[in-house]
């Protein structure tokens, strides 16, 4: 059973598997483990980011390209339903309908960005989504009279997923819709991670893991690369929208600044390359360690950087607006000395 | 045996299309040029439009050269580039700060002396951070492409970060020096002064490179390590010593850049380099990765594009790059004048 679950790719290792079983024991049961509002929001990201690092991992470390645009369609599918709930008005069918449209959409821009640079060569992708993902977070932003602008937008979402609709009490804990909410995240991202470990573990993941490995070999076997790989980038920018909605259900507002900023394709890069590419269940890592320091270790630094106050130069170097800077060297450590991330060393150790 | 099959050598002149075609991306720039004349109308706007254009184009020029002749010779593609045009950026415009004596006097030999000394800043520091940049960075990851794009987007962030810490977190506004504000009026049209200084700037730096990379010896090991490495290393050059300083020179450049543009925008900050790759990227793919007047004819084109299409349609503006990149690349998917790989 947790064979075809997990389509027969298992942890590997007995130290991993404990930490992945304690982290969606910690997820599953996080309204009644940890109360209060805002571990809530931290739990519901985890598996938010869970689902979005996933789906890039399914092309840096499966397909072997990098992609500076995952942002992207992660806020083309925050817009999709944050613009269906604004003009169908409150309503699952507006959930359903602006999740499929934003899907759609990033599958769609996917392919005609992958037409015109993973033709040529794998290399030229970066940098296209690089320029093409600044020109639409500039666009989204300049639109103000149809994505609300630098201010975002603010929609309802169904009644039933809000703070407002409360049915009893159990465990001490108040059973409102954002418990509903919650567990709406927490089961569409796990839904959604099983599936993409299917996808990897499928005959089309082994061919994209052979890809990576030798592109030229993989052609001379007789598989089209470009197909290949052009459809890894659909499927991952599909499911990033589709990550994208369901981060938009739970906050209730988007903006630039929370879905389509460079600062959060950085942060899914750390995530990524920190957990290991190229495993799904690096993703589980990386995400999680990344936003539970990104929520509690800044706080750590802002202490520690007045703790050293009277010293020159290192209350700066401290600071909790600095925090890029160390998770930058940590970023370039761990590629030159874990390339294969936390997974990868907790699979050496056995 | 047989005889020799039958054949005779034939002497076939290339017919016009392909001649056009080859010639075509020279012919562009001046073709852009006088399709906006037809566009605009009015020649005193066209003639202030061209200047600037040319003026952005000779900048991105300048940041984007080294970019290209990294890739195109070790095969590097260097995402921490845009760190070196901040870093230059910052350093120049803090020397004109310590300057400030020259930059307010209104003496234009003064001025120049100032902005000079503040490029030489600039461009030494750049330079030896590039240094430092390739012996700790860029070199553990040669030859794995995937690796080199995450561990040089790690290096930029390192460095804005440390651009945070020691000039401080916020933007700095600055003015030109006293001699290069305001603008001449010739033809009808005002030229802002600083404008003509870079489009100067932009050509010379570009008939430097282009005569060090035709006439010298060491331009010539470049070219040819560009073409075909392994060959160059077989006749007994050290490549890897010209590539340290082809990077060097490439950050210096880009440092240049900085400085050009951070006075152009009287105003830096330490994300500007991360918007300017950008751009840079778009004119380095347009031109054909490892191409250097590729890139020259790409920046142009950019500059150009960018100003004209803000004057005549403001909304399209904003995508008018990605729109000309995607035009160029759908008539040469390589880029204009991708460089020949003898591989």
């Amino acid at each position: 059973m947790i064979n075809i679950l997990l389509s027969g790719d298992r942890p590997r290792s007995i130290l991993l598997s404990a930490i992945l079983l304690v982290i969606l024991i910690a997820l599953a049961l996080a309204p009644f483990l940890f109360p209060g509002v805002r571990s809530l929001e931290t739990a519901a990201r985890i598996c938010i980011f869970i689902v979005l690092v996933a789906s890039y991992d399914l092309l840096l470390g499966y397909t072997g390209i990098v992609s500076f645009a995952h942002t992207m369609f992660f806020g083309l599918g925050a817009y999709g339903v944050a613009l269906a709930s604004t003009h169908m008005g409150r309503g699952f069918d507006a959930l359903v309908v602006g999740s499929a449209l934003g899907a759609l959409a990033a599958a769609v821009l996917a392919f005609a960005i992958g037409l015109f640079s993973l033709r040529v060569r794998a290399i030229f992708f970066a940098m296209i989504t690089l320029a093409v993902a600044s020109a639409v977070a500039v666009l989204v932003s300049q639109m103000s009279e149809l994505t609300g602008g630098e201010d975002g937008l603010n929609y309802l979402v169904p009644r039933e997923l809000t703070p407002a609709f409360r049915f009893g009490e159990a465990f001490g804990i108040k059973l409102n819709g954002r418990l509903l909410a919650y567990y709406l995240v927490f089961a569409s991202c796990l839904l959604l991670f099983l599936v993409l470990l299917r996808v990897v573990n499928s005959p089309f993941g082994r061919v994209l893991k052979a890809i990576r490995e030798n592109d030229f070999r993989a052609e001379a076997i007789g598989f089209r690369v470009v197909a290949y790989r052009t459809m890894a980038t659909c499927l991952s920018a599909a499911v990033a929208a589709l990550a994208g909605s369901i981060f938009a259900i739970w906050l209730r507002y988007v903006g630039p600044d929370t879905t389509l900023s460079f600062s959060i394709m950085l942060d899914i890069l750390l995530m990524v390359v920190i957990g290991g590419m190229g495993t799904m269940y690096g993703a589980v890592i990386g995400a999680t360690l990344f936003v539970l320091a990104q929520n509690y270790l800044q706080t750590l630094m802002g202490s520690a950087s007045e703790a050293t106050s009277a010293l020159p130069l290192i209350p700066d170097l401290l600071s909790p607006d600095r925090w890029l800077l160390w998770l930058g060297v940590l970023f370039i450590l761990s590629v030159y000395f874990f390339p294969t991330g936390i997974v990868g060393r907790l699979r050496g150790v056995r | 045996m047989s005889d020799a099959p039958d054949h005779s050598p034939t002497l076939a002149s290339l017919s016009i299309s392909d001649r056009l075609g080859q010639a075509m991306p020279y012919i562009l720039v001046p073709l852009l040029v006088v399709l906006g004349f037809f566009a605009i109308g009015s020649s005193s706007s066209w003639l202030t439009l061209t200047v600037s254009g040319l003026a952005m184009g000779m900048m991105i020029f300048l940041m984007a050269s080294g970019l290209t002749l990294v890739f195109g010779l070790m095969d590097i593609i260097n995402f921490g580039h845009g760190a070196f045009i901040s870093v230059g950026a910052f350093v120049g415009i803090s020397v004109l700060f310590t300057l400030g004596d020259w930059t307010a006097a209104a003496s234009l030999s003064l001025n120049l002396i100032a902005v000079l000394l503040a490029i030489v800043a600039a461009m030494v520091v750049t330079g030896i951070l590039g240094w430092g940049f390739e012996r700790v960075i860029v070199r553990p990851v040669y030859g794995q492409h995937l690796h080199q794009i995450l561990v040089t987007v790690g290096g930029l962030i390192v460095i804005e970060q440390m651009i945070h810490v020691i000039w401080g977190p916020h933007e700095i506004f600055l003015t030109r020096p006293e001699t290069l504000k305001g603008a001449i009026t010739y033809w009808g049209a005002a030229l802002e002064k600083y404008r003509l200084l870079a489009v100067a700037l932009g050509l010379i730096v570009f008939v430097a490179i282009r005569l060090v990379l035709r006439r010298t010896k060491i331009g010539l090991i470049v070219r040819a390590g560009v073409q075909n490495g392994e060959m160059v290393q077989a006749l007994g050059y050290r490549l890897k010593l010209v590539f340290v300083g082809v990077f060097i020179a490439g950050s210096a450049l880009a440092g240049l850049g900085g400085v050009m543009w951070g006075l152009y925008q009287e105003v830096i900050t330490a994300g500007m380099g991360e918007e300017m790759m950008i751009l840079v990227f778009i004119v380095v793919i347009i031109g054909g990765l490892g191409s250097v007047e590729g890139a020259f004819i790409g920046a142009l084109l950019v500059g150009l594009t960018q100003n004209y299409i803000a004057f005549l349609a403001p909304k399209l503006a904003l995508i008018s790059n990605i729109g000309l990149m995607a035009v160029i690349l759908m008539w040469r998917p390589q880029g204009m004048m991708p460089v020949v790989k003898a591989k």
